[in-house]
């Protein structure tokens, strides 16, 4: 007969402090001015369902049974936390990639404005 | 309409080529007076663009090295804005004969394509290089080829003259990674007519071209990526109906 894991208590309140400590580090970088809210809102996000799931253990419970997961339940939480950190990555390709594209722009205006200035 | 009545540029792009660039604008220069030249210096740290200058062309200098497309771009932005009505490609390293311009710019100034591309292989000209090369230059021949539904020979020359209409798109987006490549599949794309002529080239004079076995292997795989992912991708200029 299979039994439903639960989320051990230890667990859950260690998760819950360690996401607390997530989202409150990308609100200072925020209020600081060292992070722009749209590059945040993902980490934010990531932080609150981090947040959601680690404290509400019978959430997690729920979730971890409905995706078959039946040893451990916590492991949804490194499943999501991963999910997260590859959806980061990937926003962040794609901002270097607008970057880069912007830089090109600019170096191609510059030589033509520095190739203009000479002549003048 | 002659070439003569032309606004023509030639654009030449060009990364520490000091020893070859001046040599390649005096040719150009002297090959047709009319034709202004300007040197695209790619991030050069040797005296590429001083060298290019004394010789009469103008220069862009790119703060830092773009790549190939990039530089090219450049070239291209310069002579849609300044006006010009025709523009020839040619590499800075000499590889490109000068007296082979009028065959390149023949079928673009008679406005029977919008793009000329200079080939090695259309007849049997001097051009040698290794095998894998070829094979590699022959695969993507092909390649194109079934993209563009149309008979390719050689998708890596950098041999090409361009009207007004191409000039216009390739100002806007050009391919920054393999250019000739992709150029020509996006030529395609946006139905300009692109032809092929046969040219002879000549080896590189000074320096290196590091093209290895190894290296031709890992960069038709790149190609290849790029241009299956290529077809997907949403055009920045709108492509028109015919």
């Amino acid at each position: 007969m299979i039994f439903d894991s639960q989320t051990p208590l230890n667990v859950s309140i260690a998760a819950t402090a360690a996401s607390l400590v997530l989202v409150l580090v990308v609100f200072e970088l925020i209020r600081s001015r060292r992070l722009r809210e749209r590059y945040a809102l993902l980490w934010l996000l990531t932080g609150l369902v981090l947040v959601v799931l680690s404290a509400w253990r019978g959430g997690l419970n729920t979730i971890a049974a409905w995706l078959g997961v039946r040893g451990y339940p916590p492991a949804v939480l490194f499943a999501v936390g991963l999910l997260f950190v590859i959806l980061v990555l990937l926003h962040y390709s794609t901002v270097i990639s607008r970057l880069s594209d912007q830089n090109v722009v600019l170096a191609q205006r510059l030589a033509l404005l520095e190739a203009k200035i000479r002549d003048d | 309409m002659s070439a003569e009545t032309l606004r023509r540029i030639a654009i030449v792009p060009a990364y520490n080529e000091e020893r070859n660039i001046g040599r390649v604008v005096a040719e150009l220069k002297e090959h047709d007076p009319g034709l202004d030249v300007v040197v695209v210096s790619d991030g050069s740290y040797d005296r590429t663009g001083d060298v290019a200058r004394e010789a009469g062309a103008k220069v862009l200098e790119l703060p830092f090295n773009l790549g190939i497309g990039g530089a090219v771009q450049t070239g291209f932005r310069y002579a849609w804005e300044n006006g010009y009505d025709l523009a020839v490609r040619c590499d800075g390293d000499g590889q490109h004969i000068p007296a082979e311009l009028p065959k390149v710019i023949a079928p673009v100034v008679a406005g029977d394509a919008d793009i000329a591309i200079g080939s090695r292989f259309v007849a049997n000209g001097g051009y040698k290089s290794s095998a894998t090369r070829r094979v590699g230059i022959r695969l993507l021949a092909l390649v194109v080829s079934a993209i563009a539904r149309q008979r390719v020979t050689d998708a890596t020359s950098g041999f090409q003259a361009l009207n007004r209409r191409a000039l216009e798109l390739f100002a806007a987006d050009y391919p920054h990674d393999y250019p000739e490549v992709e150029g020509m599949v996006m030529t395609i794309k946006h139905r300009l007519r692109l032809t092929e002529v046969p040219v002879e080239m000549r080896e590189r004079e000074h320096g290196r071209s590091s093209i290895t076995a190894l290296r031709s292997i890992y960069y038709m795989v790149k190609v290849l990526t790029a241009l299956f992912v290529g077809l997907f991708r949403r055009s920045i200029v709108p492509i028109e109906d015919a």
